[in-house]
């Protein structure tokens, strides 16, 4: 199996690295500028930081220790971030910031958007954190002023940023193999191979094959009656990525490309009902794209970035009666392009005073085999004026974005679409000297309506308008520095905040149960409190501890329908209270993190009644891991413990997740 | 910060099913040492509730009814709920506590339900079973596995469930359904007989099982034909070409067979069209556009529910049409304008002795729905929550305990 994909999707590949390679300039620089170096901060994960919008990050080693399977577990861990798990390594995982939805999260990898025209969602549990350097997410939206039209155009983005090649003097070549293997029939090699090709011209491949079997058991034991206990099936996932970057530096800026191919086979487990544990239908993915970037500070009070980007996504989906015979028939093909381009332009008049305007166009194409397909097509022109005045103790950012789609149909379409949406951030430090600082948000961004919403055959609603929401944030972050003390830091974090969500796109029945469509029809209400806390302590000189606690109060209520009795419920799935705690200690060579997740009481439905009352589940994590200098390089072995205490429960209700279960880790560095 | 008597702003009256206070939890979320914190709770018993609807009365025949809530697909949310004449009392979701040692309760999409012979039957069609009860208690029986089974029929000792999952043929898309004949008694199969395309309700008059077919899975190639099988045979001995889609079928005393075509839902409407089964040919149809009928003595009962994006909204009407007097002689039975606070009936049941009509509102799928029940001049006389998608009601002539 392996090899048929390896074949398949390396050469296409390796064509485009060499070409790549070729027409590389190389110009002669050998100072990193500050430029590059703010593009490779190494953070060692700090989930508290003074920034003006709130975030959250986790990178380099940290990021490595969690023990996670790729970004949605590692995503877990930051406050205010609901993740929907179906269960297993393939199962689908989808991220909800602040209760406003999974459709109003942007996800940009390596600075460049992922887009999904179809439904709007990306599965988070499809990107390893193999080659992952740092998962980063912002509120609002990221604290920058210079950046593409795009990065303004979502009510909370997640930033993924994959390894820059790194070189210290004398270095040629980096070079990571690692070998994950454990419970669920887990087979995961992965290599990263890095070469400095000239002073300014770097590489990276990366490659990463996964199998697994996803099969785990699972208990359910009703009170006072039955106890049962099976194995989940149709979890199993085979996926291939294959990932290849140049990156370049030119006199005060940089140049980067990528290419990036994924392809998968996995069943989908589906709910666990009475009757029937395990399902048949299967997906196939193909996920290929190319992006390049290229920025430059032409002059000090001008500076530039160009980003593009060509996708291609095809989707199958069968459900075959001849495997299963309660099932009906479905063999869908999906195929998606996307181009997009974007040029953002930076004027600094003053050093404290910052302009930015920027342009992006996205086209998007969706075929299907569905009957009566109308095939749309997509096209978005952003464009975006921001500007960021820096004061000694205060801080203030605006932006405007204008948002025009215009969708083509071989039917019924959208009306063409203008938006002007705002957002204003600002930040105080009240003392000087202090680690105290202030800040708060306004912003108000829509999602549009998905393909899927407007043309999806049956279901779609042409007449669909966007749906908005409004986020108003206020918060204040503490930093302590201590020397002499075995307690070295103390930084806090605390936000407070209430969001609206209007027009919220919702499935409404028709005439009958096979008959739905879409409607601009809910209005939720959020609101939040988040917090961290996080210590870094010494002991001695061999011995440090670094400690983290999150924290999640959320109020998400639905009102969109006054005479309903459960006006006001509690919307599906957002638990009161949710949290984490995190615990990492190294001693020389050894390193042992602890960590825990807390989801408190739910309901799976706004109707907040026992029948739809959803336990709260918590999960620990431990992990040990020793490393060994072995030359050239160094080699880390990595035993995880997840779910210590074999809980059995459910993230969705009828999607039992796994039990306790382990996994070893080798990894070997040069 | 937060006040604690905040925390939980929906707390209902009984917290008695609450595992922690919140205090507590709070506590245990800070404790990094989780071993102490306790552990998660065996999944809560789901208790039936009670509401009083209506003052208790003496009847007759009928002591009650039994409703079955579908419950959305992959939610494992069908449930029963029960109304005891006697005591004027609605009990919602009785089958969990009566059955603790059924596996996932009663399962995932309920679609039909019937009495026969002192045991209640519900079809529930993605749990892929047909559940076989106690009248007297709703206690498990035994079940019948029957792939996409939809609903049921009785002839002596005989059920009738029909299915779409007939044989899968070379063509995966022309996949017809089935009718399976099951003994009553040892709770097997016994015969199967292949129909058209997506069968839907069945009746049998005169040796003979008359099965709407739907073709709901071949849009736009939808069937158009009822199959007449014999039930000596068990084999298809006529196919009556009708209209499109069709659904849910009434036999009248006069020996004519309504059957329903739900249309499909862009250019051709829904319509009620009569066979008359000496012939076994159409003689005619109604005019009237049904989703759900329902035959009490010469009425017929019906419920059109259809959607219109101009509006945004369904538009809903509820008319009876005399099988007497073959006319339409109400375009609203519902009197007193409560028509209005339904939002998408969804099931309709007439009671025998009564004459009480029962609309079920299924709301949004995703909540509680609610059923009426309305005097005979159509004057709403109780209201009560349900379970999820309230849809299909049995009447019952025996007592319930």
């Amino acid at each position: 199996m392996f090899d048929r994909y390896h074949k398949f999707l390396l050469l296409p590949f390796v064509l485009l690295a060499v070409a790549l390679c070729h027409t590389a300039p190389l110009s002669a620089q050998s100072r990193l500028d500050s430029l590059q170096q703010v593009e490779q901060i190494v953070v060692t994960g700090r989930v508290v930081q003074r920034e003006v919008i709130p975030v959250q990050e986790l990178s380099g080693e940290e990021l490595q220790r969690l023990g996670s399977h790729n970004v949605a577990d590692a995503l877990r861990y930051f406050s205010g971030v609901q993740i929907k798990d179906y269960g297993g390594v393939g199962g689908l995982k989808t991220v909800n910031i602040r209760s406003m939805g999974t459709n109003h999260v942007g996800v940009f990898y390596d600075g460049i958007e992922l887009g999904n025209a179809q439904n709007g969602t990306v599965d988070l549990g499809r990107f390893s954190l193999d080659n992952m350097e740092a998962v980063t997410l912002y509120n609002g939206q990221k604290s920058a002023v210079f950046q593409p039209a795009k990065d303004f155009g979502s009510s909370g983005s997640i930033y993924l940023r994959t390894r820059t090649p790194h070189f210290d003097e004398g270095e040629r070549h980096h070079v990571r193999a690692t070998f994950k293997t454990g419970s669920f029939g887990l087979a995961n090699p992965a290599l990263l191979w890095e070469h400095r090709l000239s002073e300014e011209v770097s590489s990276s491949l990366s490659a990463e094959y996964l199998y697994s079997s996803g099969k785990y058991k699972f208990t359910y034991r009703m009170q006072e009656g039955y106890d049962t206990t099976a194995v989940r099936r149709n979890g199993d996932v085979q996926a291939l990525r294959v990932e290849g970057g140049l990156y370049g530096r030119v006199d005060r800026g940089y140049w980067r490309a990528k290419v990036y191919a994924y392809h998968s086979e996995r069943g989908y487990p589906g709910a666990v009902v009475r009757n029937k544990f395990s399902h048949e239908d299967r997906q196939w993915d193909t996920n290929l794209f190319a992006q390049g970037s290229f920025r430059k500070d032409f002059r000090p009070w001008y500076s530039l970035l160009v980003n593009a980007k060509y996708a291609y996504d095809y989707l199958h989906y069968l459900a075959d009666p001849n495997k299963d015979e309660s099932m009906m028939y479905t063999d869908n093909h999906y195929y998606q392009h996307e181009l997009y381009l974007s040029a953002a332009q930076r004027f600094t008049p003053f050093p404290w005073w910052e302009l930015n305007l920027s342009v992006d166009y996205q086209l998007n194409v969706l075929d299907a085999n569905l009957r009566d397909f109308v095939y749309p097509r997509r096209q978005t022109l952003l464009a975006a004026a921001a500007t960021a005045l820096r004061f000694k103790r205060f801080d203030l950012q605006a932006s405007l974005l204008q948002t025009f789609v215009h969708d083509r149909t071989r039917g019924d379409r959208m009306a063409d679409k203008q938006k002007l949406t705002p957002a204003v951030i600002a930040s105080w430090r009240p003392i000087e000297g202090s680690g105290l600082n202030l800040r708060a948000f306004y912003k108000r961004i829509f999602r549009m309506p998905t393909l899927n919403d407007l043309y999806y055959t049956f279901v779609g609603n042409v007449n669909l308008d966007p749906e908005f929401t409004t986020q108003y944030n206020l918060g204040a972050t503490y930093t302590w520095e201590f020397r002499r003390t075995w307690l070295r830091t103390l930084e806090v974090q605390a936000d407070v905040y209430y969001n609206e969500v209007e027009n919220k796109i919702v499935a409404t029945p028709t005439s009958n149960f096979f008959r739905w469509t879409m409607v601009n029809l809910g209005r939720v209400e959020i609101r939040g409190v988040d917090a961290a806390v996080q210590t870094g302590w010494s002991l001695g000189r061999d011995f440090t501890l670094v400690g983290r606690v999150n924290y999640t109060y959320q109020r998400a209520q639905d009102f969109t329908d006054p005479t309903s009795e459960f006006y006001g419920g509690q919307i599906p799935y957002i638990p009161w209270h949710s949290g984490s705690a995190v615990v990492n200690a190294t001693w020389r060579s050894w390193e042992l993190n602890y960590s825990f997740i807390y989801t408190g009481e739910r309901y799976s439905s706004q109707a907040n009644i026992p029948y739809n009352y959803q336990q709260p589940w918590y999960t620990s994590d431990l992990s040990l891991s020793k490393s060994w200098h072995l030359r050239p390089g160094d080699l880390k072995a990595t035993l995880e413990v997840n779910n210590l205490l074999n809980q059995q429960y459910e993230v969705v209700a009828c999607y039992p997740m796994p039990g306790t279960n382990f996994k070893l880790i080798v990894q070997y560095s040069f | 910060m937060m006040r604690l008597s905040i925390l939980k702003p929906n707390a209902p009256a009984a917290a008695w099913w609450r595992p922690h206070g919140a205090l507590r939890r709070l506590l245990a979320l800070l404790m990094l040492a989780t071993v102490a914190a306790g552990c998660r709770h065996e999944l809560p018993m789901i208790r039936s509730e009670i509401d009083y609807v209506t003052m208790p009365t003496s009847p007759a025949e009928i002591e009650g009814f039994f409703l079955v809530n579908e419950g959305n697909m992959g939610s494992n949310k069908c449930t029963i709920d029960h109304f005891d004449a006697r005591t004027g009392g609605y009990w919602r979701n009785i089958y969990p506590e009566r059955n603790p040692d059924v596996v996932k309760e009663l399962g995932d999409v309920g679609n039909d339900i019937a009495i026969h012979d002192r045991r209640l039957y519900v079809v529930v069609n993605c749990s892929n079973l047909v559940e076989v009860m106690d009248v007297y208690t709703a206690e498990h029986i035994g079940s019948v596995t029957i792939p996409n089974c939809r609903y049921i029929v009785f002839e002596g000792d005989k059920a009738y469930v029909s299915s779409y999952a007939g044989p899968v043929q070379i063509d995966p898309e022309a996949r017809p359904g089935k009718v399976v004949e099951i003994d009553t008694h040892s709770l097997t199969i016994t015969r199967e007989v292949v129909v058209g395309y997506q069968p839907e309700e069945m009746v049998i008059s005169g040796g003979r099982l008359y099965v709407a077919n739907s073709g709901g899975y071949r849009f736009p190639n939808y069937d158009r034909t009822v199959s007449v099988v014999d039930l000596e045979s068990f084999e298809v001995v006529n196919t009556i070409d009708v209209a499109i889609n069709l659904h849910r079928m009434e036999l009248d005393r006069y020996g004519r067979l309504y059957v329903s075509s739900r249309g499909d839902y862009y250019g051709t409407g829904s319509d009620i069209y009569v066979i008359d089964l000496a012939t076994e040919t159409v003689v005619g149809s109604l005019g009237l556009a049904a989703s759900e009928m329902c035959l009490d003595g010469d009425r017929l009962y019906t419920i059109s529910t259809e959607w219109s994006y101009t509006e945004g909204r369904n538009e809903i009407s509820y008319a009876v049409y005399d099988t007497a007097e073959q006319r339409i002689v109400s375009r609203n039975f519902i009197t007193d304008g409560t028509d209005e606070q339904i939002v998408l009936p969804y099931g309709l049941a007439v009671n025998p002795e009564t004459k009480e009509i029962y609309v079920c509102d299924a709301t949004n799928y995703v909540t509680p729905g609610y059923l009426y029940c309305f005097t005979p001049e159509g004057e709403l006389k109780w209201r009560v929550r349900t379970g999820d998608i309230p849809a299909h009601i049995a009447f019952s002539t025996e007592p319930f305990y």
